[in-house]
């Protein structure tokens, strides 16, 4: 067996290379949502199962789990196929065997060794536009995958070292920004060549047994620890039920439920009561919905290594005809918003098994926004973005104001690029008060986020969601606010008919959208909550005066000065009732 | 130099245990170095003291360059003044929204605490449009109100930052002399005079962290200045910035942010320059202190710039930095074995107090100090800053313990695992800053300075495959050699952001002449003198669409005044830089300049290193001070000892050896050689011959 030594230098090696991969193509990519909001990710595979060996630090999360599926799909149909070689590369984006939504464009390498293959590359990367009827691809009303955009099964992009320059024209041909596809491209290319090199380098330098030794061993030991987390945390059943708002076909709330069971060292996710697949485009594939789990455990426990070891003590019972099991051509493209629902209830769940170890359920929606149109030379511009919010109260304090997704490590563009490249102009750009869940620690603030157009024209679409339903706190924790959208037309302000999701808004030059994010819940109850600590809220403007008595009972005068009697009498009232 | 003239120049860096001191005296050569305690409190007091010591009087020294952490130290521990902000309606919390972030991939409990307090950032009616239009002026009157209300909230710094104010500064401007008007001190800053580049949460950022760190160091430069004039100083002083150039005092005093990261860079600066003369101008620094191991890359000579650093969590600055990659492992770092089973370094740490276990100050875990002990690599009687002699068993109980037990290994076994895993750390830091950028490790010197890097440096040399070590005369006290060969340098940048076709040639060149003429400027009001100046012009250029840029370098001496810049010799320019960083261009795409970046540098005269090793004139016998057993590949090998200082130039000795010295000791392991160069520095290679 590998000594431990040795095991320990490996990993970091191993883990350079993939993290490497993930600089090259974000420094080398053309759309901001790889470049800026590292909406990518790389990593080693499995020479027959596809299960991940590595992956980067710095890729996006939910990656990290619905990888090993997409390198599964290549490996079935190179053996369907029989002509698999050196220097061959996959290209798809079938979001339903290989995870995730369409603009998810997946390329997947083998690497050989004494002609064999001994492990995969792959590189994914969120492509800025693959048709579809919407500019970027977040279509709200969509009720099949056909109107979300192209896709791509598994095609080889290069043929044993030559490039198939006819995929290239197919998928550029499908694009409202062929230019920003092919930069993309070619940074994911940039990357694969360069994971290849150094792990061979690698590979000749200490051999491919030790190397392929280590691998096993680390995925051997990232079971054993996650063995050992679970073992820690009470046998029983906890449940969690939260809910998407609609799909924005039809207007009615969809359940996402979990029952989580602990016994012994072993975990099942039990979803059986979530919703059934719908017509709108907030379905998840099954591969979609168990990356996203592994996500919601890697927050929790973050010390387990990212490979597919992790998942070994855990069972999924996901019933196939549910909104978290769909296949083709059922509509994915708002997959986001239902895996930060999935990310939701594990917390929720395993805070009823362990409030210490959780946390206050995060803003849970993207906040997907695209305002496209003409400049007044004919150019076309597309102005694509997600916006961020609160993060939950945990055991250790308030939450993060303004953070990226749980699924993500996503940044936000500037304002003053934003406003150099699109006819736009920010009005507002700010914390939004009152909008964090009370606990005895608060939830983090959402934003506020107000756009003025500036061309004669732009046509609007957003895909969010909580705007019914608000992100939820645990260990006794209240909600954060709801999401909220307005845009502007000649007779006023306007909210979408279904909260948070919309197409075909024509804004005018001079007119606004208004968004407003959610916080992200508290944790503990919000009258544990020190009256300093309130009253230091209400002086920064994180939480009004108003709030600070109905959501905390703690009163304040108006120097907000600490009226201890009234604060006494409203928090001994609260209790009585509770009684 | 002026002051006294044919004067002495001392470099004096002042870390956060030791106040370091390099003395230099031009007209004869002499030099001295001297080591003492540094003052936290108030670190002018170590200052005048180390000063004292080492020149004996104040009075005859001519130049004093200064590598100082207190803005960094204000930064980290979060004691910069209160600070005010002044910004456009729509806009106060972009210091609090940061970019969307948070501090850690995995785990969503992070927390930030913005260095201006909210209710101490106020917004008043302006805006500026990206294309530079001003479509609403800034109301003066509301500027001076909010600056009231922010001095009666007890602010004693003033930031003031507007949306796209890099595009046209002329509204930050007008509320800069507004507030000025009712503000009662000189903290007054400005977004676009601290960094005039695009991108508002990193403009803000800088110029709110200039104010927080001003009045600490304007009182700390005062200070100095004071009690330097009480010594009868009639000298001048030169500050170290981080971009590894230094500037005058009241450079200084207006961009304090410039000082973060002044001593690392010194020492950076001075491994360069040391290397350069030794004949290895491609080196990798590495400082290993007890709580961190900081590496730096040199090429050719020069050190790398990074644009922006992040000091902390949601702290940025924006401003050019010497690259230096940090990781946890110091010789204080604390090994463990993981829930998992693998053994780990880092990143806690035990710091000086308590220190590694063998202090016997409390800690009761293993550290990479302890693990150099019990191998016999540390001698227990002569601990670095006058310590009390080292405790080998309680080294041992702790290594055992929580390391041997744990993975079924005995004390010596565990002891040097302990190292293997530090040093593959080091080397993944050193990797991280070379293969990983493309260089190749066998072209490169590894130097290491600080007190624990010497004893590692043979295994880095081994783990990377990096052509050899290459260990300074004095490691100690690097950083202050650095302040005395450091040059002045001024940066400069100025967001252009247009596409090629759109640029205005004769009005980039007009900018390009500015931006030099203002540099040189800086360098005759500092009234040093120097061997030569230059200007150097960067773009940051992309192709449209992209939203990275790429760093492209105008070939050196380029004037503006002479031949002016086309458009033609920005796509060449670019095409090479692009080609150089991902080797394949993209057809049929147009370019963008995003900033115009510009370097004006005084060049000081040449410091001649060969001064440094006129006392070493022993041979190796003669500097032999006895052995002592060192544990290395699993068996105890005799040891001899040497006296490093003492051994003369052409030295030559096989490993296993130890060489000590006040500041260091220098391990040479098994199977490789050392070699004393013509400067004093020592030379480490693999093999016999070397």
């Amino acid at each position: 067996m590998i000594d431990s030594v040795t095991l320990a230098v490996l990993k970091g090696r191993l883990e350079q290379i993939v993290d490497e991969m993930d600089a090259t193509l974000f420094r080398s990519a053309f759309n901001p949502i790889i470049a800026e909001a590292h909406d990518a990710s790389h990593g080693l595979y499995d020479a027959e199962t596809g299960a991940t060996l590595v992956q980067g630090k710095s890729g996006l999360p939910i990656f990290v789990g619905a990888m090993a599926f997409a390198v599964r799909m290549v490996i079935d149909k190179a053996a369907l196929d029989g002509d698999l070689r050196p220097g061959d590369i996959y290209l798809f984006n079938d979001p339903y065997e290989g995870g995730t939504h369409l603009s998810d464009f997946k390329l997947v390498r083998p690497v050989f060794r004494d002609g064999a293959v001994y492990c995969w590359l792959a590189s994914v990367g969120h492509w800025h536009d693959v048709g579809g009827n919407v500019p970027g691809n977040y279509n709200p009303v969509a009720t099949e995958s056909f109107q979300e955009g192209m896709l791509i099964p598994p095609v080889k992009l290069y043929a044993a070292g030559e490039l198939r320059q006819d995929i290239v024209d197919i998928v550029q041909a499908n694009s409202r920004l062929p230019g920003s596809l092919y930069g993309d491209l070619n940074g994911q290319i940039n990357a694969l060549e360069l994971g290849e090199r150094r792990l061979a380098d690698l590979l000749d330098q200490y051999s491919d047994g030790i190397i392929r030794d280590a691998m096993a061993e680390l995925r051997a030991r990232a079971a054993r620890l996650v063995r050992e987390h679970i073992a820690a945390l009470p046998d029983g059943t906890y449940s969690c039920d939260d809910w998407l708002d609609n799909d924005g076909i039809v207007d009615e709330p969809l359940p996402i439920a979990l029952d989580l069971t602990i016994d012994g060292d072993a975990m099942t996710f039990d979803f059986s009561r979530s919703a059934k697949a719908c017509a709108g485009p907030v379905n998840i594939s099954r591969a979609t919905a168990v990356a996203s789990c592994y996500v919601a455990l890697k927050h929790i426990f973050h010390d387990v290594p990212a490979n597919a070891g992790v998942l070994e003590p855990i069972a999924f019972v996901i019933p196939e005809d549910t909104i978290l099991s769909v296949t083709a051509p059922k509509p994915v493209g708002g997959y986001t918003e239902t895996i930060l629902r999935v990310i939701d209830v594990v917390f929720g769940a395993l805070a009823g098994a362990a409030p210490e170890l959780s946390n206050g359920c995060a803003y849970g929606t993207i906040n997907a926004l695209s305002l496209a149109g003409y400049r007044q030379d004919g150019r076309r511009w597309v102005m694509f973005s997600f916006f961020g919010g609160g993060h939950g109260g945990h055991p250790e304090g308030d939450g993060l104001n303004h953070g990226n997704a749980p699924i993500s490590t996503a940044t936000i563009p500037p304002v003053e690029i934003l406003e150099a490249a699109y006819p736009v102009k920010f009005t507002q750009w700010a914390l939004r008060p009152d909008s964090g869940g009370p606990g005895r620690h608060r939830g983090g603030l959402g934003a506020i986020y107000e756009i003025e157009l500036l061309e004669q024209q732009a046509d609007v679409f957003l895909f969010g969601e909580r705007g019914r339903f608000p992100p939820q706190g645990v260990a006794g924790g209240g909600p954060a606010a709801l999401n909220r959208f307005r845009f502007q037309q000649d007779d006023g302000y306007r909210s979408p008919p279904m909260a948070s999701k919309m197409v075909g808004i024509t804004l005018k030059r001079g007119q606004k959208l208004h968004l407003e994010s959610p916080g992200g819940g508290g944790y503990g109850r919000a009258y544990e909550r020190a009256p300093e600590a309130v009253r230091a809220d209400v002086r920064e403007g994180y939480v009004s005066r108003e709030a600070a008595a109905r959501d905390y009972g703690v009163v304040l005068g108006e120097t907000l000065e600490i009226d201890a009697a009234a604060t006494a009498a409203r928090r001994g009232e609260h209790d009585d009732d509770r009684g | 130099m002026t002051g006294v003239e044919g004067a002495v120049v001392v470099g004096v860096d002042v870390g956060g245990t030791f106040t370091d001191i390099f003395l230099f005296d031009e007209a004869s050569g002499r030099y001295r170095v001297a080591k003492v305690p540094s003052t936290p409190a108030d670190q002018a007091e170590g200052f005048i003291a180390g000063l004292t010591l080492a020149a004996g009087s104040v009075s005859g020294i001519g130049t004093v360059v200064h590598g100082t952490t207190v803005a960094t130290n204000a930064l980290l521990e979060r004691k910069g003044a209160k600070t005010g902000v002044i910004t456009t309606a729509g806009f106060r919390d972009v210091l609090e929204m940061r970019r969307r972030d948070r501090p850690r991939t995995w785990g969503l409990w992070g927390q930030f605490r913005p260095i201006v307090e909210r209710a101490l950032r106020l917004e008043v009616p302006e805006r500026t449009l990206a294309d530079g239009t001003i479509e609403c002026p800034v109301d003066e009157a509301a500027v001076q109100e909010a600056a009231r209300a922010l001095l009666d909230g007890g602010a004693e710094a003033l930031s003031i930052f507007f949306v796209n104010a890099y595009a046209n500064d002329r509204n930050e401007r007008l509320a800069y002399d507004a507030a000025r008007e009712v503000w009662p001190n000189a903290f007054v800053n400005f977004s676009s005079q601290i960094v005039p580049e695009i991108r508002e949460f990193e403009r803000a950022s800088t110029t709110a962290l200039n104010g927080y760190v001003q009045p600490v160091i304007a009182r700390y430069l005062t200070g100095l200045e004071r009690k330097l004039a009480e010594q009868a100083f009639a000298g001048q002083i030169l500050i170290v910035q981080s971009n590894g150039g230094v500037m005058a005092l009241d450079t200084a005093r207006r961009f304090p942010i410039r000082t973060a990261l002044s001593g690392p860079a010194a020492g950076v600066i001075a491994g360069a320059y040391i290397a350069t003369e030794a004949g290895y101008p491609n080196i990798i620094t590495c400082d290993m202190g007890g709580t961190s191991f900081d590496v730096s890359l040199v090429i050719d000579g020069a050190s790398t710039l990074h644009l922006q650093t992040e000091v902390d969590f949601g702290l940025v600055i924006r401003t050019p930095m010497i690259e230096i990659a940090t990781i946890g492992a110091g010789g204080g770092s604390i090994a463990g074995v993981d829930r998992g089973g693998i053994l780990q370094i880092g990143p806690d740490s035990a710091g000086s107090d308590p220190g590694p276990a063998c202090y016997g100050l409390g800690n009761m875990r293993p550290t990479v100090t302890d693990a150099n002990l019990i191998l016999g690599r540390i001698n227990p009687d002569r601990p670095l800053g006058g310590r009390a002699a080292l405790d080998v068993e309680a080294a041992k109980t702790a290594v055992q313990t929580h390391v041997g037990d744990p993975l079924g290994l005995d004390v010596m076994a565990a002891a040097e695992a302990v190292i293997a895993v530090a040093n593959a750390r080091m080397a993944g830091a050193i990797r991280l800053v070379s293969i990983e950028r493309g260089h190749d490790p066998r072209d490169f010197a590894v130097m290491p300075f600080g007190g624990a890097g010497a004893l590692h440096v043979g295994a880095l040399v081994r783990e990377v495959g990096l052509a050899r070590a290459l260990i300074p005369r004095f490691p100690g006290v690097t950083s202050a050699l650095g302040c005395v060969i450091a040059d002045m340098r001024h940066d400069f940048v100025q967001t252009i952001n247009r596409g090629l076709d759109d640029l205005d040639e004769a009005e980039l060149n007009a900018t390009m002449g500015d931006q030099a003429r203002r540099g040189l400027e800086l360098l005759s009001r500092s009234g040093v003198a120097f061997a030569a100046r230059q200007v150097q012009f960067e773009f940051d250029m992309l192709y449209v669409g992209q939203t990275h840029t790429v760093a492209v370098p105008l070939e050196a001496g380029f004037d503006p005044n002479d031949i002016p810049l086309g458009r033609d010799d920005l796509v060449t320019a670019f095409e090479a830089a692009y080609r150089r960083a991902y080797g394949r261009l993209l057809k049929g795409i147009g370019m963008r300049v995003l900033n115009l970046r510009v370097a004006v540098i005084g060049r000081r005269p040449r410091f001649d290193l060969s001064a440094l090793a006129d006392a070493a004139t022993a041979s190796p016998a003669e500097a032999h001070l006895g052995s002592r057993p060192v544990w290395a590949g699993g068996q105890w090998h005799d040891c001899a000892i040497y006296d490093r200082l003492s051994l003369r130039p052409g030295s030559r000795l096989a490993g296993p050896a130890l060489l000590e010295q006040d500041d260091t000791t220098i391990y040479v392991d098994p199977g490789m050689t050392a070699e004393v160069d013509r400067l004093g520095n020592l030379l480490v290679m693999e093999g016999e011959e070397g």
